[in-house]
C-alpha cells in the first residue's frame, strides 16, 4: 500500500515524463492539475484535458504539426475545442491548421452567422492584433492562411472561459514580447501560460516591429509575478509554463523578472547620460546575463535585447 | 536435470539484484548514514552564522559575469517580499546552521534501497536521492531547490549527482550560480562523523569546479529544532517591480572587505588564481601587502 501510494504521488509531481521520444522528438509532462506541456515542437504548447474535451495554448511550428496532434491524442481522445493563441509568431501558430482540423465546434440552432463552416474545426482564441497580423487588409495577400486565423477575438482586459470544470483567463498583455501577448490562466490547476513574455532560454526577444517594447515586457513579467503564488518553503504553488524551456515556478519567474528589470535600468541610465546605442552596446551592460541568456544567434541575442530596450526607451511617444 | 537449469536460472537472476555468497542481501552496498546530524560548527563559522562579508569573493573561482552579477547585487534585494523565504540551493545550504535527518526508503517486499532522504531543517527541506538507477528528467522538468539527485555507492563512499536546480547561492553576498549547474557530492561515514564533499560545476559563473567540504557530527539526543517557517513581508514600500541593484561601477562596499583585511582589492574580487597558494607570491612580487 505504501509503496503504491508512492507511486501515486509521484504521478501527481509535476514534470513527470508521460511520453518521450528519441532526440529531436516531443517531450510531454504533466505541470499539474489538468494541464499539461508539449515541448520540443517550437513553442511550449499547454495541453488542458477533461470531460469536455481539450483545450490547447499555441500550436507550435507548422513542420511539427503531426506529431503534435499524435502527442495531444495521447493525452485524450475528446475532441479538441479550442485553440487559444498567446501571441502570432510562427512557432506557436504554426500548428493552428493541424490542430484546428482536428479538432471540432459544437455548433446549434443560436450559432449567427455563415452556418456552413461552423463546426469545423475547433476554435481559435487570441488577443485581436493576433488576427490582423495573420491575416491582411482585404484585397492584399496574408501572411498566414485563413484556417490559422482565429475565430474570436478579444481587444481589452481579458476573456473568460468555464471548460473541463475550470476556469480560464486570458488576459491581454499591451506592448510586451509583441502587441498581442495574452497570458492564459488555469484557475483551478493553478497554471500561466506565459507566451513568449517568459523563456528560461534566452532574453526575451522583444518584438518591435510587432509592437514589443521593454516596459510593457517589464509590467507583464510584474503581472505573472502577481498572480503566481510560490508553495510551501518557496516552491511550486502556482507553476508557470515559459514560451520557451522548463516548466517554472515564482522564483524562477523572479530571477528573470529581476535581470529583465536590471538590464533596463542600465540602459535607462546610459541613455541619460546621453549614449548612442552603439555605445551601450559596445558597454557590455548585459554581460553578467550573457552567459546563461545571451543567444548566439537568431532571436534572444544580447545585442538584440539592448537595442530592443534602447529603442523603445528613447521612442518619442 | 530439469531442476537444476531451473536452480540455475534462479540463482542467475538473484545474482542481478545483487546478492553476495550465501543467499539474497537485501541490505545492498555501503553504509548506514541514518540518523540525526548536525554540523560542525566551529567550521566556517563566519560563513554560518553572520555571513560573507560584501564583495569577499576571495578564493571563488568565478567568472567575470559571475563578479559582474555580485557587484550589482544589493542586499537590499532581501527586502522584497518575494525574495525573503528563498531556500539556500543544495549546493550551498550544508554551508549554514542546520540540522539533518537522514533515513532510508527500501521497497516493502524485497527491502531494495529505492532512494536516501535527507531532511534539512533550515528551510525545511526534504531530499530525495534516488538509489534505483532511474534517469534524470528531461530539460523540460521543473527546477528546484534540491535539484533531482541519483546516489551511487563507490565502496562506502555515496556519490550524489544532482541537476535540475534553481539559480542558487555560490556566496550569499551576491554571487549566484544559474540553473544550469551540476552538482556532485560525497558522504563520507567516518563512524560518528561524516564528511560531505560538494563539487560544484557550472560554466556560465564558475571558471572551474567549486569543492567544498564541510563535517558532521551524529546527534543521539533529541530536542534540535526542525521547523523553519517563512513568512514574507513588506519591509519598504516601494513602486511595483521594484529591484535593489548597484548600477556598474557604483557598487560602494568595493573597497570595504579588502581595506579591513589588508588586501589588494583585485584579490577580494575573487577569480580561480585567487585560490591557489602561488597567488600569494604573485601579490609580494608585485610589491602588494
Amino acid at each position: 500500500m505504501r509503496a503504491v501510494a508512492a507511486v501515486l504521488a509521484l504521478a501527481a509531481a509535476p514534470g513527470i515524463v508521460l511520453a518521450q521520444g528519441n532526440s529531436g522528438e516531443l517531450v510531454t509532462l504533466k505541470v499539474q492539475g489538468n494541464v499539461y506541456v508539449i515541448s520540443g515542437a517550437g513553442g511550449n504548447i499547454a495541453v488542458q484535458t477533461g470531460d469536455q474535451g481539450v483545450l490547447v495554448v499555441d500550436t507550435g511550428l507548422a513542420a511539427m504539426s503531426d506529431k503534435v496532434v499524435a502527442a495531444i491524442r495521447k493525452l485524450s481522445d475528446k475532441p479538441i475545442q479550442y485553440i487559444i493563441n498567446t501571441h502570432v509568431h510562427p512557432d506557436h501558430t504554426g500548428g493552428n491548421v493541424a490542430v484546428r482540423k482536428a479538432g471540432l465546434t459544437y455548433v446549434g440552432a443560436n450559432v449567427t452567422g455563415n452556418l456552413t463552416d461552423a463546426g469545423v474545426g475547433a476554435q481559435i482564441w487570441a488577443q485581436d492584433n493576433v488576427l490582423k497580423r495573420m491575416s491582411a487588409p482585404t484585397g492584399q495577400q496574408a501572411p498566414t492562411p485563413f484556417d490559422a486565423w482565429p475565430t474570436e477575438t478579444y481587444l481589452t482586459g481579458r476573456k473568460q472561459l468555464f471548460f473541463n470544470g475550470e476556469p480560464i483567463e486570458i488576459v491581454y498583455q499591451p506592448a510586451a514580447h509583441t502587441d498581442g501577448d495574452s497570458l492564459v490562466i488555469f484557475r483551478r490547476s493553478d497554471v500561466v501560460v506565459a507566451g513568449d513574455i517568459f523563456v528560461t532560454t534566452t532574453y526575451p526577444f522583444i518584438d518591435v516591429d510587432r509592437g514589443g517594447s521593454i516596459q510593457g515586457e517589464v509590467d507583464a513579467l510584474n503581472n505573472i509575478m502577481d498572480i503566481a503564488i510560490p508553495g510551501l518553503q518557496d516552491e511550486g504553488g502556482t507553476y508557470i509554463i515559459p514560451g520557451h524551456g522548463h516548466i517554472c515556478d515564482q522564483p524562477d519567474l523572479l530571477e528573470y523578472r529581476d535581470m529583465v528589470t536590471i538590464i533596463r535600468d542600465r540602459i535607462q541610465a546610459a541613455i541619460k547620460k546621453g549614449m548612442t546605442l552603439e555605445q551601450v552596446k559596445a558597454a557590455g551592460l548585459t554581460k553578467d546575463y550573457d552567459g546563461r541568456y545571451g543567444a548566439k544567434t537568431g532571436f534572444g541575442t544580447a545585442d538584440m535585447f539592448v537595442e530592443a530596450i534602447y529603442k523603445t526607451l528613447t521612442r518619442k511617444k | 536435470m530439469r531442476m537444476c537449469k531451473a536452480s540455475f536460472a534462479l540463482a542467475l537472476a538473484v545474482g542481478a539484484w545483487g546478492q553476495g555468497p550465501g543467499g539474497y542481501n537485501p541490505v545492498g552496498p555501503g553504509v548506514s548514514l541514518q540518523g540525526n546530524w548536525g554540523p560542525v560548527f566551529h567550521e566556517d563559522a563566519h560563513e554560518r552564522g553572520p555571513g560573507p562579508e560584501l564583495v569577499n569573493y576571495l578564493g571563488l573561482p568565478i567568472t567575470d559575469g559571475a563578479r559582474m552579477y555580485g557587484l550589482a547585487w544589493d542586499a537590499s534585494r532581501f527586502t522584497i517580499p518575494e525574495h525573503q523565504c528563498e531556500v539556500h540551493i543544495v549546493s550551498y545550504i550544508y554551508r549554514g546552521p542546520y540540522n539533518l535527518r537522514i533515513w532510508e526508503d527500501r521497497d516493502p517486499v524485497s527491502q531494495r534501497l529505492i532512494a536516501i532522504k535527507q531532511y534539512i531543517d533550515n528551510y525545511q527541506q526534504t531530499r530525495t536521492i534516488w538509489m534505483d538507477d532511474r534517469p534524470h528528467p528531461p530539460d523540460a522538468a521543473p527546477h528546484t531547490w534540491m535539484g533531482f539527485s541519483t546516489g551511487k555507492w563507490d565502496g562506502n563512499i555515496l556519490t550524489v549527482y544532482t541537476t535540475h536546480l534553481k539559480w542558487g547561492w555560490i556566496r550569499r553576498n551576491g554571487l549566484r550560480h544559474t540553473d544550469q549547474a551540476t552538482l556532485t557530492e560525497h558522504f563520507i561515514r567516518h563512524g560518528d562523523h561524516l564528511t560531505h564533499v560538494s563539487i560544484l560545476t557550472d560554466p556560465i559563473t564558475l571558471t572551474e569546479p567549486l569543492i567544498k567540504t564541510q563535517d558532521l557530527v551524529l546527534r543521539v539526543q533529541n530536542g534540535q529544532t526542525w521547523l523553519y517557517p517563512c513568512e514574507p513581508v513588506v519591509e519598504i514600500e516601494r513602486p511595483r517591480g521594484t529591484v535593489p541593484h548597484y548600477l556598474p561601477g557604483e557598487n560602494p562596499f568595493i573597497h570595504e572587505f579588502a581595506d579591513q583585511y589588508h588586501i589588494p582589492a583585485e584579490a577580494a574580487l575573487g577569480g580561480a588564481q585567487t585560490a591557489y597558494p602561488e597567488y600569494e607570491s604573485k601579490l609580494k612580487q608585485a610589491g602588494t601587502k
